[in-house]
């Protein structure tokens, strides 16, 4: 028997991995939805002597947030005006949200949908008869922008049929940027900023998984569109099931990394997204409280979200908690007060509900209906059908628990962390959101880093663009980068950092792991090295503890917060000795140290607010309830990287739009 | 809910120019032994269970088990992917069974118009290329404070 103290995977790393260098113009990170919408618009704008590259840590047909696809596009304006999708989002989001942002990607996300339809996304359409048509019958009614009309589920959300929405969106954005254009399997660890020209972005730097090699890709302008952060705090499955995560667990934090490591401002960090879902299978509940209009109970079978005491509740933080649709935020903390109370578990009662909606339909229908609710989880998360099959689980005779789950961190969906970007360059906005680039002009997107862009959860303040507006939003700060890259065709970016020192900052992972590795007679236990697998679990107990994780029902202090900033440091500390034997492993040794940065981010961010914006979030018990005199404002960080310091500080929200 | 690769069945895409699910896998999971030729998903519990290593195996040879935290054995659920539907079989653990299809796309694969030759004309405005083309005007707030 062979002892185990060698490397578990099957592409090995080794000490001195080749080098690639490239430049183009415009590099696109990432390969989500954002990625893609970028993807499909660099071209359309570029001019014939401009180059593009985008890089994908996976392949694009399968990347990012949608890799599993979607039952519903949670972002469609139709109907509705811009207007009051800013009011929608800024009200979900306790008030404090970029309204220029929001009413600028409002203008523009329809076309991504359409499309979308155009590229065989099957949309769900209302027959005249007021019946559910989806697929080829929906098709049938004419398109989203001929003027058919949508299966709304609320306000905003259309429903689809949308297995292979990803695929779909992917071919587009792959034959629109050329398949040379896109390098897949690379995982950007690093970006660089010019060795000469003060905050400006000159490239970035990362590695094969499939093969032993560096590399460096030089660029005027970059776009950050790596996804949020997963599995930053203990999840509640902590076996196999951690992969089983809400939004997809390999979104490490890449986004917020990459950017603050070069000193591009981030802004309300704070903001995190614990959404409530089937319990363990993390279900969708939007089609099960929208679409079929179920109700969620308490233990003792009470509707508790329609009683007096959650009325009384809410109005506690009118005007948000007494808006005609209740923030995802207070619903949590509805749930979280029942809980408390021991008057969980909180139950979907999927039986009423199906029930109710039986009374009106014939047998086909119902076959229909009973097929809609399993389509729901097949087309986004299988494993709670099969969690169904496998407890004998018929919606139509057992409820199923509902759970709100460990923090995640994104901007994209009912969250709204990420940077400080500017808005567009457009007379109504004010000039505080406008951010000017070395040449005095305004890039829509530009984070404060010149060159800069960023999309999709990378953008802060501007929650619930979901898929749509991911994919619009990539297109808008595409369209800027080559405006850009226009404007600096002079600009010939000089990475400040050797081929050596380039080598030697990716690699350091596998060094450490050959140099030691011989040392004990069991891989992963070594007083020389830590291996990743190990740092996860230690940045999860930290937080999961003193961070406001579930462990506290999302609680913590000021005398928490300083222990766990303590333990991130050494982390951090800990982290120059990380061991990677394979390239899947140095993958995940980089990740931990994208999602320690990024988590450590955004306790310091809860650290310096000095209330509680989001109960059913986040508390923190020293300052409990919302505080609009001191704290109706962003929150926004800077890391110096020259001198390697945190700055925090406040930054003026504006109203732009008034009350409806 | 883990995927696991049935030794029988996986020929680790011999007769192909790349091992399917090491191509597809968004975690990086799938890899292949090159020894034994077979494929295999090399960390369990970072597995999302998006499926995606299953429905583009050519021989089947991938399927699910429930995460062992907290799904009782005995049940499973497989797709089929065609080229305008998934099919789903879904077994339960009392041996019920339920089959699904779905709708997946109303185009044939690689049809997605990319506007190849679509050429946006003022890099200055604020809208997209197809936005400029279909001469959409930019909506302005209707009130601001």
């Amino acid at each position: 028997m062979a002892l185990p103290n060698k490397p578990p995977g099957e592409l090995k790393a080794v000490r001195d991995p080749e080098f690639e260098e490239r430049e183009v113009d415009i590099l696109i990170i990432g390969g989500g939805m954002a990625a893609c919408g970028a993807a499909f618009e660099v071209k359309k704008w570029m001019s014939d002597d401009q180059t593009v590259l985008l890089v994908d840590k996976a392949a694009l047909e399968r990347s990012g947030a949608v890799a599993q696809g979607l039952s519903a596009i949670n972002t469609y304006i139709g109907e509705n005006s811009p207007d009051d999708y800013v009011r929608m989002v800024r009200n979900d989001l306790m008030g404090i949200v970029r309204e220029d942002l929001i009413f600028d990607l409002g203008c523009h996300v329809d076309d991504s949908v359409h499309l979308f339809e155009e590229w065989g996304l099957p949309i769900w359409k209302t027959s005249e008869e007021g019946k559910n048509l989806d697929g080829k019958k929906g098709q049938k009614m004419g398109t989203l922008k001929e003027g058919s009309k949508p299966v709304r589920t609320g306000k905003w959300q259309i429903m689809i049929n949308g297995e292979s929405y990803k695929r779909i969106v992917a071919e587009a954005a792959k034959l629109a940027i050329g398949e040379d254009n896109v390098l897949e399997r690379v995982f950007i660890v690093e970006l660089l900023l010019d060795a000469n020209k003060e905050n400006q972005v000159a490239g970035a730097v990362g590695f094969s998984v499939r093969e032993n090699k560096v590399f460096l890709i030089k660029c005027k302008t970059a776009l950050i569109a790596c996804g949020g952060a997963v599995n930053i705090y203990q999840p509640r499955s902590v076996g196999e099931g951690k992969g089983r995560a809400w939004y997809p667990v390999w979104n490490s934090g890449s986004s917020y990394y990459l950017g603050m490591k070069i000193g591009a401002e981030l802004s309300m960090m704070e903001n995190r997204f614990t959404p409530s879902r089937f319990k363990d299978g993390y279900g969708p509940v939007g089609a099960w409280f929208l679409l079929f209009k179920a109700k969620t109970l308490n233990g003792l079978g009470e509707n508790y979200g329609a009683g007096e005491a959650a009325k009384a509740e809410l109005e506690r933080y009118a005007p948000y908690g007494t808006a005609a649709v209740t923030p995802t935020c207070l619903r949590n903390h509805l749930m979280l007060f029942e809980m408390k109370e021991g008057r969980g578990p909180i139950m979907m009662d999927t039986v009423s509900a199906l029930a109710e909606l039986g009374k009106t339909m014939d047998k086909k229908e119902l076959k229909h209906l009973e097929s809609e609710a399993w389509e729901d989880f097949l087309d986004m998360t299988c494993g709670q059908a099969n969690l169904w099959c496998a407890t004998n689980t018929l919606p139509e005779e057992r409820n199923s628990e509902v759970m709100p789950t460990e923090p995640y961190l994104l901007g994209s969906h009912s969250g709204c962390c990420g940077f400080w970007v500017s808005g567009p360059d457009y007379d109504w906005i004010p000039d505080a959101y406008k951010l000017k680039a070395d040449n005095g002009k305004v890039y829509n997107r530009m984070t404060t880093v010149n060159g800069l862009f960023t999309a999709g959860d990378g953008v802060g303040c501007s929650g619930h663009k979901f898929s749509s507006g991911s994919h619009s939003e990539g297109r808008i700060a595409v369209k800027e980068m080559v405006r850009y890259a226009r404007d600096h065709a002079d600009y010939a970016p000089q990475a400040s950092m050797s081929k050596d020192e380039i080598i030697d900052l990716v690699y350091k992972p596998v060094r450490t792991y050959l140099d030691h590795c011989a040392y004990t007679t069991a891989d992963d236990i070594n007083p020389n090295y830590i291996k990743p697998n190990g740092m996860m679990y230690r940045m999860m107990k930290a937080t999961h503890e003193y961070g406001g994780g579930t462990a506290t029902y999302y609680q913590t202090s000021s005398k928490n917060l300083e222990i766990v900033m303590e333990m991130l440091q050494l982390m951090r500390e800990d982290n120059e000795k990380l061991a990677a034997g394979d390239l899947h492993e140095l993958m995940r040794a980089w990740e931990i140290q994208h999602r320690i940065w990024t988590v450590e981010s955004h306790l310091r961010h809860i650290q310096f607010r000095k209330e509680t914006r989001y109960p059913g979030f986040y508390y923190q018990a020293d300052y409990p309830g919302q505080d609009d005199k001191n704290w109706f404002c962003f929150v926004n960080s800077q890391y110096d990287p020259n001198e390697q310091k945190w700055d925090i500080f406040k930054k003026d929200y504006i109203k732009i739009f008034p009350d409806a | 809910m883990p995927s696991f690769v049935i030794t029988e069945k996986c020929d680790g895409c011999k007769g192909g120019d790349k091992t399917a699910c090491m191509y597809i896998c968004p975690n990086d999971l799938m890899v292949l032994e090159p020894n034994e030729m077979k494929a295999y998903n090399q960390e369990p519990d970072q597995c999302w269970e998006c499926f995606s290593c299953v429905k583009i195996c050519p021989t089947q040879a991938i399927e699910v088990r429930g995460y062992s935290d907290f799904v009782p054995l005995g049940s499973s659920i497989m797709p089929m992917l065609g080229t305008e539907d998934v099919m789903w079989t879904c077994k339960f653990r009392n041996g019920t069974i339920k089959r699904f299809k779905f709708p997946i796309r109303t185009t044939p694969e690689g049809g997605a118009n990319a506007y190849l030759d679509l050429k946006g004309k003022n890099l200055e405005s604020g809208l997209l290329s197809t936005e400029e083309a279909d001469g959409y005007e930019l909506p302005k707030p209707k009130a601001t404070v």
